[in-house]
């Protein structure tokens, strides 16, 4: 069984039968990172390279020993100590580290469809790791892993997404899988934060959180990303904490059994009260495990096997 | 160019396979002074009923429980890299810290000996045991590996051209039984 492509780009084109691969690889693989020795040899010769035009603690961090951990080399370029900062276009830097055996190369980038881009161009593997406001497949694969490890099943299940819809690549990565494997999702947040097609994408949309999170069996909050954010979307993080934070009160609307969820990094006391976010129904440091269970799996799926169809 | 399998002769049936692993269960006992420090491993997959089956005759014979786990060796397989259908990984379960215990790892048909060296590794990650013993159900030669089993219950001379075939209940269905098939060219 291998993946119908050499590259995970997005949830977006992504058949449920290689959802289903990567999320059945991950379970096997999971068990690896509770182990006195974290190593298996699989990927023993293969290199990776992480390439990040945008900060990132867990994301990278998780790529890096995930390969570690299957035994392949990994290098990181910090793209604000090399060459990028002379003026090197993506292509160039690229086909640099290609030429130096790079096996695989994940991005993160702040323009969407950049890593489509990189895939088009090189031989080697590329893994979406966030390009901009498109998709960000990793993080929305490990949260609907983190969603059937917990309740045992996707299909049927409703799940809402709370807070800045638009500028959220977890969002549609999200919403693209979730759907697929046959949940019922619902975003919610400020009419200025939810883009006006979302319901193409086959999601209920409310602009009170409280509709959203009514009967929820998970409720996954995003992170307010001021960074990317025009001036004057809201008043203040104050009056948005206020209207469309997730706290206690809100999710007592949810199912008994919900689960909590955020993809990190959060902003405590803006979009999730700081009590539910270390509660017992948070999920948010078991997603960060699980992000590294996730990566392990396409590592192994992209690179453990042959590439050329004659090599048996 | 497919090759089909021919079915040559049945080489045990339900009844030789159960002796067989109630001898071995007594040689392990045996040799080992008892259970104590005892754990046996089943290769993925056929392995996995025959480590459980050991531990239920041990069990009836000594009295006393032995953990089982189960040990998936394909994140350690040296031909990762030239096959093309790559293999589906499925979980590993020792339950129990294997360090300074007597592991008996068992599995279905030892031939090339490749499995077991997977195994070897696979089973050195997860810690130091005192001693590893190995126990199959067939050895049918061909070895590519300085490796051998501790207990064997059929030793069965083959070709390369011959294919051994396993049928345990648990996986199969149906009857134990075990085959020598025959590759043919159609």
């Amino acid at each position: 069984m291998r993946l119908a492509s050499k590259d995970v780009l997005g949830l977006q084109d992504m058949s449920t039968t290689d959802m289903q691969l990567i999320l059945d690889t991950a379970e096997s693989l999971k068990e690896i990172i509770s182990r006195p020795i974290k190593k298996v040899p699989t990927l023993r010769g293969k290199t990776v390279l992480t390439l990040f035009y945008e900060p990132s603690t867990r994301t990278r961090t998780s790529f890096e020993l995930a390969g570690k951990y299957m035994s392949a080399d990994t290098v990181n370029i910090a793209t604000t100590t090399s060459s990028v900062v002379k003026g090197e276009t993506l292509r160039d830097t690229a086909k640099t580290v290609e030429v130096m055996g790079m096996d695989m190369v994940i991005m993160r980038h702040p323009i969407s469809g950049s890593c489509h881009y990189l895939a088009k161009i090189l031989d080697a593997s590329v893994i979406n790791a966030g390009d901009g406001m498109h998709e960000h497949p990793t993080q929305g694969l490990l949260d609907m892993f983190t969603i059937r490890q917990r309740k045992g099943r996707l299909k049927g299940l409703r799940v809402a997404i709370v807070g800045d819809i638009y500028h959220s690549r977890v969002a549609r990565s999200n919403i693209w899988g979730l759907t697929k494997m046959g949940a019922e999702v619902v975003v919610a947040g400020p009419s200025t934060l939810i883009p006006p097609y979302i319901e193409e994408l086959g999601v209920k949309a409310y602009t009170r959180v409280e509709e959203a999170i009514e009967g929820a069996d998970v409720v996954n909050v995003l992170r307010l990303q001021l960074e990317r954010q025009q001036k004057g979307l809201f008043p203040s993080t104050r009056e948005y904490a206020r209207i469309f934070g997730v706290n206690q009160e809100r999710l007592a609307l949810a199912k008994v059994d919900y689960l909590l969820m955020h993809p990190g990094p959060m902003n405590r006391g803006v979009e999730i009260a700081s009590d539910v976010a270390d509660g017992e129904h948070s999920t948010i440091t078991e997603q960060v495990t699980n992000g590294v269970a996730i990566r392990m799996a396409i590592l192994y799926l992209l690179l453990g096997g042959a590439t050329d169809e004659t090599a048996d | 160019m497919a090759t089909n399998l021919v079915e040559k002769a049945q080489i045990m049936d339900a009844e030789a396979i159960r002796r067989g692993m109630v001898r071995i269960a007594h040689e392990i006992i045996e040799r080992n002074k008892g259970t104590e420090g005892l754990v046996l491993i089943g290769i993925r997959r056929r392995g996995v009923p025959l480590a459980q089956r050991l531990a239920a005759f041990i069990e009836e014979i000594e009295g006393r429980k032995v953990p089982v786990g189960v040990l998936d060796i394909t994140l350690y397989r040296d031909d990762l890299t030239t096959r093309t259908d790559q293999p589906v990984v499925h979980r590993t379960e020792v339950p129990v810290a294997i360090a300074g215990k007597t592991i008996i790892l068992a599995d279905d048909v030892l031939y090339t000996g490749r499995t077991i060296r997977a195994a070897l590794d696979a089973l050195m990650d997860l810690g130091r045991p005192a001693q590893i013993q190995c126990a199959v159900l067939i050895d049918r030669g061909h070895r590519e590996l300085p490796i051998r089993a501790d207990y064997v219950i059929k030793n069965v001379p083959t070709s390369k051209r011959e294919v051994i075939e396993c049928h345990l209940t648990e996986i199969d269905g149906g009857d134990d039984k075990v085959m020598i098939m025959e590759k043919s060219e159609g």
